[in-house]
């Protein structure tokens, strides 16, 4: 269902197609933003539409598309108690500025999904794997990475075992 | 990697104090097997004598790639899993998981099974919240509230076994409802504690809260300002004991919290001794909103209409609620088939573990501890 109010329709002045959909589903507002405008609208929602709390950021792989990841941002706003997710799409390989100069609990966030989706951040003061170790190989949420596969390389070497299962 | 100063490699460092003695700035591990650290969390201190200038968290120790698993199984499958991520807040958990489930079914569960749920999520937080005051009261150093707060968090998990079979993951809640119906005497048994429970709470203020030790040791330890939780996604006790009054059990109130009268309890000056406060009275708080809602339990149906398999439409939905720790929410993708192409779990405990840099720069080592304790972390829930 398509969502209209007047922070879409600030973006839509301002960029016209680079805003690709604003939609409500199951009550829940989000907006699909073009990848190269997509840090510039975090920044001006962050600035100027009060969205001072960024909840979340993940991602999700879809591999048979050509722009592999959705890259979201969960955005709550404190003044208005409003809800926002903003995606956008990036090419496998292809990075996108870090925002932790916005919120800066992105920190964390953003070295949660290069460890899992090996999305690079530009920008990000530190970007290194936070839960798997550092010479963890692949990165497991992505869908190409099997369940069982639990690296076997690194089982092998580290504990001398065939298999992790 | 062994080496701890391949970790401090992007601190940046505060001016060093200049004493007439030339001391060397020092790098030490804390963790992950220490038993003031609530779990295996490793922090790289860099200290300067007993100051501290720079912490940085190791974690991961407890990964166990929960959102892939979500992957693999199907939605019913899931739902004990989220049971291991905050163990000492298991109900909280599954409420979570099967209210953002029924969303993206858009079906809604009914009214006694959402009474019942408040219940057991408020008493839940109960014993979340006195687990947490036992080991943070032992960590600095006052054991009998640990003695105080096991006993009285025993009566709980006796209801929860009597419920369901288990005092800890409990699965309690299933998508659409409730599994089972309470057992009977439940309210009998609810009423009797909340009404034994008071005087206890009471009573470990009596240890603590005039305590000198106890306030010299948080009054003004692990200071962060509102504006700074609001910067760190810091949600929970912590955020409010800086000044907002935020809860989501408020704000977007969820299962059937809008009936229900409850204060939102703030504190002033962001402190450890503050988070206390707040804590304490959020106990008192949850007691009140049992009573409500043991007293005015509806009658009826404890399941929707479910579907035995569980096929939600193509989509995403995000939904979240008030955990014990603070704001737990699920992010949820459907393609339409029977489980879920992509799980993502938003923990509480993770992203309030990323304060704790700032809220020990300038501290000294023993209130590392302090604050550890007072963010209230479980590590299984930091690295799901």
């Amino acid at each position: 269902m398509a969502w209209d109010s007047t922070t879409v329709a600030r973006f839509k002045k301002q960029y016209g197609s680079g805003l690709r959909e604003s939609s409500t589903y199951l009550g829940q507002n989000y907006m699909v933003v073009d990848s190269t405008i997509a840090n510039e609208v975090l920044q001006i929602l962050h600035d100027e539409e009060a969205f001072d709390y960024c909840v979340d950021l993940t991602a999700v792989h879809y591999p048979q598309r050509e722009k592999q990841f959705d890259l979201l941002w969960i955005l709550y706003s404190f003044e208005r108690n409003e809800r926002l997710r903003i995606k956008t799409m990036i090419a496998d390989g292809e990075s996108f500025p870090s925002s932790t100069s916005i919120w800066a609990t992105t920190d964390w966030l953003e070295r949660e999904v290069f460890d899992m989706f090996g999305i690079k951040f530009d920008g990000h003061p530190d970007l290194k794997r936070i839960l798997l170790p550092e010479d963890w190989q692949g990165h497991p949420l992505r869908k190409d990475y099997g369940i069982i596969q639990q690296d076997e390389q690194w089982v092998k070497i580290n504990l001398g075992i065939e298999s992790g299962q | 990697m062994t080496d701890p100063k391949a970790y401090l490699s992007h601190l940046e460092l505060g001016e060093k104090d200049e004493t007439f003695l030339d001391s060397n700035e020092l790098i030490i591990n804390m963790g992950p097997q220490h038993p003031a650290t609530h779990g295996v969390l490793r922090v790289v201190l860099k200290l300067d004598g007993e100051k501290v200038l720079g912490a940085e968290c190791v974690i991961g120790y407890l990964h166990r790639g929960v959102e892939k698993i979500a992957e693999n199984r199907t939605y019913t499958m899931f739902n004990p899993y989220v049971d291991r991520m905050d163990y000492v807040a298991a109900v909280s958990n599954g409420l979570g998981y099967c209210e953002a489930v029924e969303k993206l079914l858009n079906i809604e569960a009914p009214a006694r099974a959402k009474y019942i749920r408040v219940i057991l999520t408020e008493l839940n937080r109960l014993t979340s919240h006195q687990l947490w005051l036992g080991t943070h009261a032992l960590d600095i150093g006052a054991m009998t509230p640990l003695f105080y707060t096991f006993r009285d968090r025993e009566e709980i998990l006796k209801i929860f076994e009597k419920y369901c079979g288990a005092r800890l993951t409990t699965h309690a809640f299933r998508i659409g409802g409730c599994q089972y119906e309470t057992y009977d005497g439940f309210e009998r048994d609810v009423k009797k504690f909340i009404d034994e429970v008071p005087p206890k709470i009471d009573e470990y203020e009596e240890l603590l809260t005039t305590n000198r030790i106890w306030v010299e040791r948080t009054q003004g330890v692990g200071k962060i300002s509102a504006a700074d939780c609001k910067a760190l996604g810091v949600t929970g006790p912590v955020l409010r004991a800086s000044g907002v009054k935020w809860d989501l059990r408020k704000a977007q109130p969820y299962a059937a919290y809008s009936d229900f009268d409850f204060e939102i309890p703030t504190g002033v000056n962001g402190d450890t001794y503050d988070r206390y406060l707040v804590r304490m009275e959020e106990m008192r708080q949850s007691l009140r909103i049992i009573r409500q809602a043991v007293e005015r339990i509806p009658e009826g149906p404890i399941m929707a209409k479910v579907p035995k398999v569980i096929k939600p439409p193509v989509g995403e939905i995000y939904h979240s609620i008030e955990a014990p720790k603070g704001e737990l929410g699920y992010f949820i993708v459907s393609d339409g088939s029977t489980q879920p192409y992509r799980v993502r779990v938003r923990p509480p405990s993770f992203v309030n573990l990323q304060a704790l840099d700032l809220m020990v720069r300038g501290q000294l080592v023993a209130d590392v501890i302090a604050v550890i304790g007072t963010l209230d972390i479980v590590l299984g829930e930091v690295d799901r």
